[in-house]
């Protein structure tokens, strides 16, 4: 044990230069980005009363999130996993204007268990998210800010992958499925176990043509689904009908705006589900099984904290992006410049100038053993007569 | 025999032994065919007839591993291992009906009526029990074991054991009995979930072959386990 002590706790993970000072960067470009989209800066705090954290998430977030009691009031509070919600009430509940609202978040949310590959529990979440306007014209703005941000991060070759939470709930819906019964097809559905799929279709013994309806669904997927799909739910009511036009919509303007980025529709991708009340999108890209983006409109969320409004935004893991990202170390690797210990007041404002015009200068310590090498420098500050000069190493 | 064109690098994972065996007449409808055979070869990945298909060759519970993963494109595993693996970050579309058994509790004939208190069980798919006795209403104390189920209540270690039974010659060797059957058990297609999307075409043609051979043995022409 003594020896151990070094060791984090799984998917805990410490960032180093100059990985950090990379990510520290980009954090830089994001935000800056955001804002010149018109999207303003808040920040949630790190834990939260429960009942408000897990406000209509459902019991996933419920499992993710860490737990600890408030001393002062008995309640218990949460650690975020998810700073969403954070931000939706945030909307609700501070701002009054029936205008849309743009808000943009950045910070370390807590997972109890990691869900990606490599495992982090503690993703660096940044996000963007849009409140009051209900259609695709704001989903489309952030989709585009989520291909703008992998794009910034030098994430390549993404597929976006579409679908649309209402089409399943509508179908349900209509085929009358009681609340465990939708629970345990929306667990096959994910796995698309198509024979596991027919087999509790048939034991829910269902009306035929609904039935019909919600084992296609699992093959609706691909290029062509939307075609598909328009004439395998013919029988379906008027919200599943919506959700599809919706979903078409959709396609055509992300062919105006996003025309290079490969597009995947698939019907029965239920990504958050419980939280998600319409259109639902994620970013993939080769070699990694899960999204590394996502997001997708969660209306009148903010309901339970005084305003329910249309809602539709974003997020993705910094650190995670950094990983997939072509690293751009080098704009880190200005050359620093080594300057002598001295109380010389010419060097002093020398140094000062310097660091003003955006150089790096590292002063040596007295007793210091390595010079300008060892240090990193590629320049020195030597004295020429009476004024201090730059000389490469 | 379908002639299939890969134009992107497809990675296939399978367990040795029966499962190898009995996916190879579902692979080569696919037109893909093995360069070597594990059985002999020490190499963990094999080269096929197709330059950019590749089939590593790993322990049945790894499989579901490899694919959620990334690691592999698509794999062969039997329910029992998706099971306990838990299926997430997976599609499993298709059964291909091969490697076929149930999964069953054993024991002494008259194992469960003899004793006080809480039942033992004995097994290595832990989740698949706690899962079978939570849905009967019974609480049991599950003993983890790798290997070798039959012996536990042979020596008194538990009372019962989960375990997958083909044709129950194991158990009436050691005395034991079949008693309860949880779960009909065979192998599905498993593909990862940003291959099928990234890849859709090639994945679906895949599965497709594969669907047609399903198909046609259960019409009865010819069943890949007696191939």
């Amino acid at each position: 044990m003594e020896n151990e002590r070094w060791i984090l706790p799984d998917g805990i993970e410490e960032v180093l230069p100059p990985e950090a000072g990379v990510i520290e960067r980009k954090r830089r470009e994001l935000l800056d980005l955001y804002h010149s989209w018109g999207y303003e800066f808040v920040i949630p705090p790190f834990v939260d009363f429960l009942d408000s954290l897990l406000t209509g998430t459902g019991s996933d977030l419920d499992l993710q999130t860490f737990k600890l009691t408030d001393q002062l009031s008995g309640r218990m509070m949460g650690v975020r996993a998810d700073i969403t919600p954070q931000a939706a009430r945030m909307d609700a509940h501070h701002f009054s204007s029936e205008e849309p609202n743009r808000l943009c978040y950045l910070g370390t949310v807590l997972h109890t268990r990691s869900d990606g590959f490599a495992g982090t529990r503690s993703p660096l979440q940044i996000g963007a998210e849009l409140y009051g306007h209900a259609g695709v014209e704001s989903d489309i703005e952030i989709l585009r800010l989520m291909m703008k941000t992998l794009e910034m991060t030098g994430v390549q070759n993404v597929y976006l992958d579409l679908g649309h939470v209402g089409i399943f709930k509508g179908l349900a819906r209509q085929a009358g499925l009681k609340k465990h019964q939708e629970a345990a097809l929306f667990d096959v559905l994910q796995r698309k176990a198509l024979p596991e799929i027919n087999e509790l279709l048939h034991t829910f013994e269902l009306d035929e043509s609904h039935a019909a309806m919600l084992s296609k669904l699992a093959e609706l997927n691909g290029d062509g689904a939307l075609a598909e799909a328009a004439e395998a739910l013919q029988a379906a009511d008027e919200p599943v009908r919506e959700a599809l036009a919706y979903l078409t919509k959709m396609a055509e303007q992300i062919a105006v705006w996003l025309p290079n980025v490969p597009v995947h529709f698939d019907l029965a991708e239920l990504r958050g589900y419980h939280f998600h009340t319409g259109v639902v999108f994620a970013a993939f890209v080769p070699e990694r099984g899960k999204e590394i983006a996502r997001g997708g409109r969660y209306d009148h969320i903010g309901k339970v904290f005084g305003r329910a409004r249309p809602a539709t935004g974003f997020s993705t893991d910094l650190k995670t992006l950094m990983l997939m990202a072509d690293q751009e170390r080098d704009i880190l690797d200005e050359p620093a410049i080594f300057a002598p210990w001295s109380g010389d007041l010419v060097l002093q404002e020398k140094i000062t100038f310097l660091r003003a015009a955006g150089r790096r200068v590292i002063c040596a310590l007295p007793g210091q053993q390595g010079g300008a090498r060892e240090m990193g420098c590629s320049e020195v500050l030597r004295l020429d007569g009476d004024s201090w000069e730059l000389h490469p190493v | 025999m379908k002639s299939m064109k890969f134009d992107v690098p497809v990675t296939i994972a399978l367990s040795k032994g029966r499962i190898f065996k009995q996916s190879l007449p579902l692979l080569a409808y696919a037109g893909i065919e093995p360069l070597d055979d594990p059985e002999t070869s020490r190499k963990l990945i094999l080269d096929t007839n197709h330059e950019q298909v590749k089939l590593v060759i790993i322990r049945a519970t790894d499989v579901p591993t490899y694919v959620q993963y990334g690691a592999a494109d698509l794999g062969v595993a039997g329910k029992d291992v998706l099971l306990e693996h838990g299926g997430e970050g997976l599609y499993e579309p298709l059964d291909l009906k091969i490697a076929r058994c149930r999964m069953m509790t054993a024991g002494f004939k008259d194992a469960v009526a003899d004793r006080p208190g809480r039942l033992r069980v004995a097994t290595k798919y832990v989740k698949s029990a706690q899962r079978y006795y939570a849905s009967l209403g019974q609480q049991v104390e599950i003993i983890k074991l790798y290997g070798s189920m039959e012996l536990a209540p042979i020596v008194g270690l538990a009372d019962l054991i989960v375990d997958l039974v083909e044709s129950g010659n194991t158990l009436k060797a050691n005395g034991l009995v079949p008693l309860e059957h949880i779960a009909d058990i065979s192998s599905r297609l498993i593909i990862n979930k940003a291959a099928w999307k990234m890849k859709h075409a090639t994945m679906m043609s895949l599965k497709e072959a594969m669907a047609e051979v399903v198909e046609r043995d259960a019409a009865g022409e010819r069943r890949p386990d007696q191939a």
